[in-house]
């Protein structure tokens, strides 16, 4: 097609042209979108779905590190009962627990000890004489042991009759839902962000569409594919999206990296430990953070997505 | 190049404006397409240009039965089809020059390599002096031959242009006439709606008029 020679011959009249390109305008200008709105949208769901996810980490985190502190333990508790030595009965299961393989540790609790205990209870200057207290016994178990527990149970009860184990494997049981619901709340929560993130990008990628309906006709007119259209607006959500992904993933990013210096204001106040119990130091690890990054490009991407969606679906329309 | 078998083409519900339509359109050839106001000549442009669907009837493009085609296929078929509509349709964000390229673009070429052949063209109906003004501040006439100038720098291998000379000037309508028959001279089908008859009194050539939604065909 382009072998051929000038359609019009100027003759003598024949314009100098410089031999550097021209810019030309882009085909869809940019102003022509509404994108600062889209912009905003994206950024404030981008934020939303990284608090959330930061949150689910930071929880999944604290409950692995507390299960396993709590799995590496196990509790024995001797009761007193009438005609029994309750010294003699704990220091004989300590004795029993020391003898068992993958103990590393025995620490029976004092006298004094199990007063402390019960001090935000019962008070200073408890006679645990008076009271049928129990005496408490932890025992570390070497990490990586599975640990014959009715074995143990055995040797314990043997030489104090009285005596319980506890492994505590039903608040291991309780955490391990709680982190379950944590993370099953978060997907939810994600789910329902990244659906409204499509209907705002569809909304506004028709509104786009609408405003720039006369561009598209025209582009039909010179025999513009739909692919080619479609292009050429999808460069500016794509933009758009990555713009938005970075200002709210940014800011949760900001936002779990002063988190420590947060969490130290209200350290102390019953808001800032019960956190504190919950969610450990507060702090994200790198990988936490690559996470919310790569959270953020996902979501610039559904955005380009729902985008290019939309605009075929509308250039089908259009025509 | 073109035929039309039986063509109708009714809007909705409503009756059929253009009935029974059967010609051929050959390749290399000049025509007038004209007719009352309300006759149909635009519509039988948009059907020549696949922005319509016939009601019923046979339309074959260069060598197609439209009916058949993809919205892929289509786009394809109008790369060879140059259109000069009434109201112009420049895009008001882009200069002369660029709207005028604008095919070139759309075809992937780059801008170093067609940049003489706009220009040319540009200084040929007059809009030399035009080429970095928007559309919105120029006058009808320039707009007209904007228009114009889009639409045959490509080389369709068919050209429709309806009513192309009606915002100017007789000298003008003269140059722009000159224009499509030199078009035509290097291998274009050219079909010019209009009501001027000083235009088609200036140009032997076929009459295509539509009457009452029937062509009928003056060699």
């Amino acid at each position: 097609m382009d072998q051929h020679g000038p359609l019009v011959d100027l003759g003598k009249e024949r314009p100098q042209v410089p031999a550097r390109a021209r810019n030309l305008s882009p085909i869809v200008p940019r102003g022509s979108i509404a994108g600062r709105a889209l912009v905003a949208v994206v950024a404030i769901m981008t934020f939303l779905a990284s608090v959330t996810t930061g949150t689910v980490l930071l929880v999944s985190a604290s409950a692995a590190e507390w299960q396993s502190e709590v799995a590496s333990e196990i509790t024995i508790q001797v009761r007193p009962a009438a005609g029994r030595d309750l010294e003699r009965d704990s220091a004989a299961a300590a004795t029993a627990l020391r003898a068992q393989s993958g103990i590393i540790e025995v620490r029976p609790f004092s006298r004094q000890e199990s007063a402390k205990l019960l001090e935000p209870w019962l008070g200073t200057g408890l006679s645990l004489d008076d009271l049928p207290v129990p005496r408490m016994i932890v025992a570390r178990v070497q990490p990586g042991t599975t640990l014959d527990l009715a074995a143990l149970r055995k040797a314990v009860t043997l030489v104090a009759p009285t005596a319980s184990v506890d492994d505590h494997r039903a608040w291991i049981e309780r955490m391990r839902s709680m982190t379950g619901a944590t993370v099953l709340a978060g997907i939810g929560i994600l789910a329902l962000v990244i659906v409204t993130t499509i209907i705002s990008v569809s909304f506004a990628t028709r509104g786009a569409m609408a405003a720039n309906r006369p561009i598209v006709e025209v582009l039909h007119f010179v025999g513009a594919g739909d692919r080619y259209i479609a292009n050429r607006f999808l460069r500016h959500f794509l933009r758009l999206g990555l713009e938005g992904g970075l200002i709210g993933g940014g800011i949760a990013m900001l936002g779990f990296g002063f988190s420590e210096s947060i969490a130290g204001w209200f350290s102390g106040t019953p808001v800032g430990d019960q956190f504190a119990a919950l969610l450990g130091t507060f702090s994200l690890r790198p990988s936490g953070y690559l996470a919310l990054a790569a959270q953020a490009v996902l979501i610039a991407a559904i955005t380009a997505w729902a985008s290019r969606r939309t605009l075929f679906a509308t250039l089908n329309e259009i025509d | 190049m073109v035929r039309f078998e039986n063509v109708g083409l009714r809007y909705g519900l409503g009756p059929e404006i253009l009935r029974d339509l059967s010609f051929q359109i050959p390749a290399h050839s000049f025509q007038f397409l004209t007719g009352p106001s309300g006759a149909g000549k635009t519509s039988l442009l948009r059907l020549l240009f696949l922005s319509l669907r016939p009601t019923r009837g046979l339309v074959n493009l260069f060598g197609h039965d439209v009916s058949l085609l993809g919205k892929d296929e289509i786009a394809d078929l109008r790369k060879r089809i140059g259109i000069v509509l009434q109201d112009f349709r420049l895009l008001d964000h882009m200069t002369t020059y660029e709207n005028v390229a604008l095919p070139f673009r759309v075809m992937g070429r780059e801008e170093g390599s067609y940049r003489k052949e706009v220009i040319d063209l540009l200084k040929w109906v007059g809009l030399g002096e035009r080429m970095d003004a928007l559309p919105p501040i120029l006058s009808g006439g320039e707009k007209q031959r904007a228009a114009i100038a889009r639409a045959v720098i490509s080389r369709p291998q068919l050209l429709l242009a309806d009513e192309p000379t009606g915002n100017v000037d007789p000298t003008l309508g003269r140059r722009l006439l000159r224009l499509f028959i030199e078009l035509n001279k290097s291998g274009t089908a050219v079909i010019i709606a209009t009501h001027d008859i000083t235009l088609m009194d200036q140009y032997e050539a076929r009459r295509l008029v539509l009457h009452q939604g029937r062509l009928h065909i003056y060699e």
